[in-house]
């Protein structure tokens, strides 16, 4: 929890890691896409502030230790979301699996809640791993990558029959949160894997499902929102916006909160630090602190206290069903939800 | 053998060449490493990105516009374009030296070139530029009916309106003085009264995309080399 000029905010992280990508992780022959991966990754902590920069050696392989201390310790965080990236190809434990998060969860009850990963082209087989996964660890939420490459596939769709497959057992094995990574990515060369349309097509379909779009599919905001606006189970996830624009570009930061918050919304907005990127405690402290710049920014929805807690925890909270205490709850009637009329506007066109 | 002279006239030359996706030249960028035309004329350019991972169909566009740009100088007999430090670079630098297309460069790996995805990026140009010349008329008090209205020609001239007309142009949408100011990216039809609000608040919104990406951009390039950009 943060405490700051008598306001108490309940963090939660719904976006953060736990990877491993020292040089004794490599697969042979692809050293250079495990290099290059996490020095790319090293370069977007570039864009924090510099005390909170790390050499690229702890960026590679930071331990148990420093994940509790900079995350829950220093970090105020109250619940941390793990999110798992595979890449097996290039890491040969995984880059971070459901596995190695859990095993870490496991170690500190209620700190951790663990997400797992489906991808529809592993047929009857992914299907029966998903289903293994929620029992083992209680997953309640997926992070998926539609642009993955595998084995001559370019990528997938949730509109494919096959991941509306997976949706449905989702929706049977009580999965209520799909994390949809729509952000920057390599393969396949020649798609726009920024594309949102399909999760439009998803959130239509399975109204009880809720969708979290990462990093709010920078860099193509305007494709995210246009479809946010009229999706009430879409989400804007802000792992990046934070951590990538808040320190490094403060005016196109406020941009893209305005923004945000006039398409959006703030009861649609979640807070993730997408740590081992970044430290959470720089962004909870910032953004309690934050508000637009200057007077230019007058046309945009405000920004209150109680915006900056649903954003911090509250929402988060909702999606995953975190038992909030009274002190850290909105009075009655404090915080106004955006973006309603704005919807409309947009569905009329 | 170097001269100055020349390589001020690659540079004028790559100035042209723009990123797809972020609609600004490379060279203001701080995309373009070096550039030097030796006196046999052998133009010789490098090429850096923010990341070893940015996505290859865009790296692929700016190098291929790169060496068109520099093949037209007065001059170069010869031109060279080396994108450095790029997971693809190698299958870039070769395809783009071979002029062998997107496609048979990725050979396995692509199977669609890549002129729509850069008309996807220009229409988006075309509409965050709609707010970059806007903007003033909105401050100044410009009502959505007297836009809908509105010329290109009636717009006082500024190096955001000669953008966009040249933007518009490119992508064959009605750009004369008489056209109007205010069309659909995709359709160039007129936008009526009614939908001029929406309209305007999602050319904004193109833009901020926009910047916020070209931000994160330079803020990655400099991390990475060191550099200031411009």
């Amino acid at each position: 929890m943060y405490e700051k000029d008598g306001e108490k905010y309940f963090v939660v992280d719904s976006h953060m890691h736990y990877w491993q990508a020292g040089p004794e992780t490599w697969v042979p022959g692809a050293e250079h896409y495990a290099k290059g991966w996490i020095e790319c990754f090293h370069a977007y902590q570039g864009l924090a502030p510099a005390e909170t920069h790390w050499p690229i050696e702890k960026f590679m392989s930071y331990t148990e230790d420093d994940l509790m201390k900079d995350v829950f310790q220093n970090g105020y965080v109250d619940v941390a979301v793990f999110q798992p990236t595979y890449l097996t190809e290039w890491y040969k434990d995984g880059f971070n699996t459901t596995e190695r998060n859990a095993a870490l969860g496991e170690k500190h009850p209620g700190k951790f809640i663990a997400n797992t990963r489906w991808d529809p082209r592993e047929g009857e087989d992914g299907l029966k791993k998903l289903a293994e996964n929620v029992e083992r660890y209680g997953s309640k939420g997926v992070k998926l990558y539609t642009a993955e490459w595998r084995e001559g596939s370019r990528g997938w769709t949730l509109k494919d029959p096959a991941a509306y497959k997976y949706l449905e057992a989702c929706r049977d094995l009580g999965i209520v949160n799909i994390h949809v990574h729509k952000g920057p990515t390599i393969w396949p060369l020649d798609k726009d894997a920024f594309d949102v349309s399909d999760i439009d097509h998803a959130a239509t379909d399975f109204p009880e499902l809720n969708f979290i779009v990462e990093h709010v599919g920078l860099p193509r905001i305007e494709d995210f929102c246009f479809m946010a606006t009229q999706e009430p189970n879409v989400y804007a996830g802000l792992s990046v916006v934070i951590g990538g624009l808040m320190h490094a570009r403060p005016k196109f930061f406020a941009k893209v909160m305005g923004e945000l918050l006039f398409w959006v919304g703030e009861d649609k907005m979640t807070f993730g630090s997408d740590y081992g990127i970044w430290e959470p405690k720089w962004q909870v402290e910032g953004f309690v602190d934050w508000d637009y710049p200057s007077d230019e920014f007058s046309d945009y929805p405000r920004v209150t206290t109680a915006t900056k807690k649903k954003i911090l925890g509250l929402n988060a909270a909702k999606l995953y069903g975190i038992e909030v205490p009274a002190e850290f709850q909105l009075d009655s009637g404090e915080g106004t939800p955006a973006a309603r009329e704005d919807a409309a506007l947009v569905e009329s066109q | 053998m170097t001269s100055a002279v020349g390589s001020r006239t690659l540079l004028d030359a790559l100035e042209e060449v723009r990123d797809p996706e972020l609609d600004e030249p490379i060279t203001t960028l701080g995309f373009v490493a070096s550039a030097s035309l030796s006196s046999d004329g052998h133009a010789a350019v490098h090429l850096r990105l923010p990341t070893y991972f940015c996505a290859p169909n865009f790296a692929y566009l700016m190098v291929a516009d790169a060496y068109d740009a520099v093949s037209t100088v007065d001059g170069v007999r010869r031109a060279e374009v080396v994108l450095d430090d790029h997971f693809a670079a190698d299958a870039i630098n070769e395809g783009v030296a071979a002029r062998a297309g997107f496609v048979a460069s990725f050979q396995g790996e692509a199977v669609d070139e890549l002129d729509s995805l850069r008309a996807d990026f220009l229409r988006k140009a075309v509409l965050a530029g709609t707010d970059l010349v806007c903007r003033p008329l909105v401050d100044a008090g410009s009502s959505p009916a007297a836009l809908a209205a509105m010329t290109l020609g009636e717009v006082p001239r500024s190096p955001a309106l000669d953008r966009l007309r040249r933007r518009r142009t490119e992508l064959g949408l009605p750009a004369s003085d008489e056209a109007p100011l205010l069309v659909d990216p995709a359709s160039g039809a007129a936008v009526g009264d009614a939908a001029v609000p929406l309209h305007l608040r999602k050319a904004r919104l193109t833009r901020t995309s926009l910047d916020a990406n070209t931000g994160i951009c330079r803020g990655m390039l400099r991390h990475r080399y060191g550099v200031e950009d411009r």
